[in-house]
């Protein structure tokens, strides 16, 4: 694993969209004065003609993006997941979700990983925000290749997305043949007496964690995550039957996040001992991203601590 | 115009003053007052400005109408009605349970809603959008939008104003319905928003003040609107809210609040004799 390559999955959107132009004339794109950073810019070195940058008006930008999509266009809106979801979300809700106009809101530095810019940027509530919006589909890609393959599958589908990506350059674990479906999680190690679930730039490290638990003799199954709603239920449900317990696993606040869509739905299906690896309701700090995803617990260390207590558990 | 043309449009003015004083003594709630400032260029726009067409309301090269200031959907609803995009009785059915005129206008539900709105200031940008889109499309369609005074005090208007002047969207048209008046008071009281035009024009937009109740001037305005090139236009209509219901007019209290039994009944007299008078010229 030590010469595997590393990428953003905001890498994967900016190339997503280029192919994605490449392939369809309805495909427009939005940016809010950080094109070069959400990796939009990709998309408009390609298409000048179809790559609107709205300047830095968030809230104009999501209701622009409504209204050429009622045109008949998919628009791609992005901006940090601070602005796109949080300072924007009422615009986001009304005329995005309730109209469920085509607009996919694809918003970059997601979560603690934004490091040193600090608390300010480091959004850990865009999940909440975003899947409390009816009929909103919420997505968060583990590496360059799946955010890839997601632009695809969003465009492809009609209606709303938020769609969460990363600034930190993480291992790319999937290959070119992977095929991304909206709403499946995927088993990445099969297991027996514990569940990580995990979305984002945790995956690697769940599946890191997977393998020290391995060797301290704890069988632990590895779910990668990507679509946050709608959940794959069917998988939880399995993990759930056939390890009995849980962890979770994100780049996020443990209120409203992954963590909490999968108790709601054990809990009223299959209650089931969970533990969820998030952030336990703070605000971030400055930093080098590891370091500071360290201080929150959001690595392989603690994945593995948190599961080896809980497995040993009666 | 003719007279006869205007004569027509101030018929189906008052026809759609009725029928916002029908759908909000019959929804017992709901917002007249702005409603009724906006039904003469709503009318206009709806029997004679728009390229719109009942009976294909989803046509991709039609003219977008956009109620920014969504709370005064009754005249949205009622110009609509009176075109034909569906039956001028189902406006008795506004706000009730289980019918299609919901309280703020719903594009899904409502044939010849372009936007859902509702939510001051976000119409506006929502129409930037259309605007841009038929322009990136190739579609000769105009744009319209009508916003409220009280609704420039947010700065997503201002936004939008200046994503519509650098991106030269001149299919665009924003309306600002100026009767003065906000739920609280006098705008300029609760938070002033003048001088509307400068403030306009300095994010520039071609802008026209125009008396917003007479429609010589709103068909000049409109014309010039569609002859301005490069840059989007801007109306200020000066109106009186609750025009054309005299116990309404320039009362604040109407902003939200429905006639009763006894004011609903004045206010249809009084808009049956003006019909009568226009009818028998």
């Amino acid at each position: 694993m030590a010469d595997i390559i590393r990428k953003a999955t905001r890498e994967g959107y900016g190339r997503g969209l280029k192919e994605l132009g490449a392939e369809f004339d309805n495909v427009v794109v939005l940016d809010a004065d950080l094109a070069g950073s959400t990796k939009t810019g990709v998309f408009k070195k390609a298409f000048p003609d179809r790559h609107f940058n709205c300047g830095i008006a968030e809230a104009n930008m999501m209701c622009v993006a409504a209204g050429l999509a009622a045109t008949g266009l998919v628009a791609f809106a992005s901006s940090f997941a601070m602005f796109a979801a949080e300072r924007a979300f009422e615009q986001v809700r009304n005329s995005i979700g309730y109209t469920r106009l085509n607009v996919k809101v694809c918003a970059s530095h997601g979560g603690m990983s934004v490091g040193e810019d600090g608390a300010s940027h480091q959004c850990c509530e865009d999940v909440a925000l975003m899947r409390s919006i009816p009929g909103m589909t919420v997505l968060c890609p583990a590496d360059e290749v799946e955010a890839r393959k997601a632009v695809r599958a969003i465009y492809l589908q009609p209606g709303p997305v938020y769609m969460r990506l990363g600034r930190l350059a993480v291992p790319v674990f999937h290959s070119e043949d992977y095929e991304f479906v909206i709403g499946k999680g995927e088993i990445l190690r099969d297991g027996s007496q514990v569940a990580i679930i995990a979305t984002g730039l945790m995956v690697y490290e769940a599946m890191k964690a997977g393998e020290v638990l391995a060797g301290q003799g704890i069988d632990a199954m590895v779910i990668n995550m990507p679509t946050i709603k709608p959940l794959d239920e069917a998988l939880v449900l399995h993990a759930a039957e056939k390890c009995g317990r849980i962890v979770t696993c994100e780049e996020h606040s443990t209120i409203g996040g992954l963590g909490e869509a999968v108790c709601s739905f054990l809990s009223e299906t299959r209650p089931t001992r969970v533990r969820r690896i998030g952030v336990q309701d703070e605000f971030g700090h400055s930093g080098p991203a590891w370091e500071v995803l360290k201080d929150f617990g959001l690595c392989a260390e603690n994945i593995v601590k948190v599961c080896a207590d809980f497995a040993r558990e009666n | 115009m003719t007279s006869s043309d205007k004569t027509k449009l101030q018929i189906q003015a008052c026809k759609v003053r009725m029928g916002i004083l029908l759908g909000t003594y019959s929804a017992k709630c709901g917002h007249p007052g702005g409603s009724l400032s906006a039904a003469d260029m709503l009318t206009y726009l709806y029997f004679r400005e728009m390229n719109v067409d009942p009976a294909n309301p989803k046509d991709p090269n039609r003219d977008r109408f956009v109620l920014s200031k969504g709370h005064t959907a009754p005249a949205l609803y009622a110009a609509l009605a009176n075109r034909g995009f569906f039956p001028v009785e189902d406006l008795a059915t506004l706000r009730k349970d289980g019918s299609y005129l919901q309280g703020h206008p719903n594009m899904d539900s409502v044939p010849g809603v372009d936007m859902s709105t509702g939510s001051l200031g976000q119409g506006v940008s929502c129409a930037c959008g259309m605007a841009l889109g038929l322009k990136y499309q190739g579609i000769p369609a105009r744009v319209y939008a009508i916003l409220g005074d009280g609704e420039i005090q947010e700065g997503q208007v201002w936004e939008a104003c200046m994503f519509a002047a650098h991106y030269k969207l001149d299919n665009l048209v924003i309306i600002v319905d100026n009767n003065g008046l906000q739920i609280d008071g006098w705008i300029q009281d609760v938070m002033n928003p003048y001088p509307i035009a400068d403030k306009l024009a300095a994010f520039g937009l071609a802008v026209q003040e125009i008396d917003g109740h007479d429609f010589d001037q709103i068909e000049a305005a409109l014309d010039m609107a569609r002859a301005t090139k490069g840059k989007p236009s801007a109306i200020v209509m000066r109106t009186v809210k609750g025009k054309g219901v005299s116990y309404m007019e320039d009362e604040a209290d109407w902003h939200g609040k429905a006639p009763n039994e006894a004011e609903y009944r004045q206010g249809m007299e009084e808009l049956e004799a003006e019909l009568r008078e226009l009818e028998a010229q």
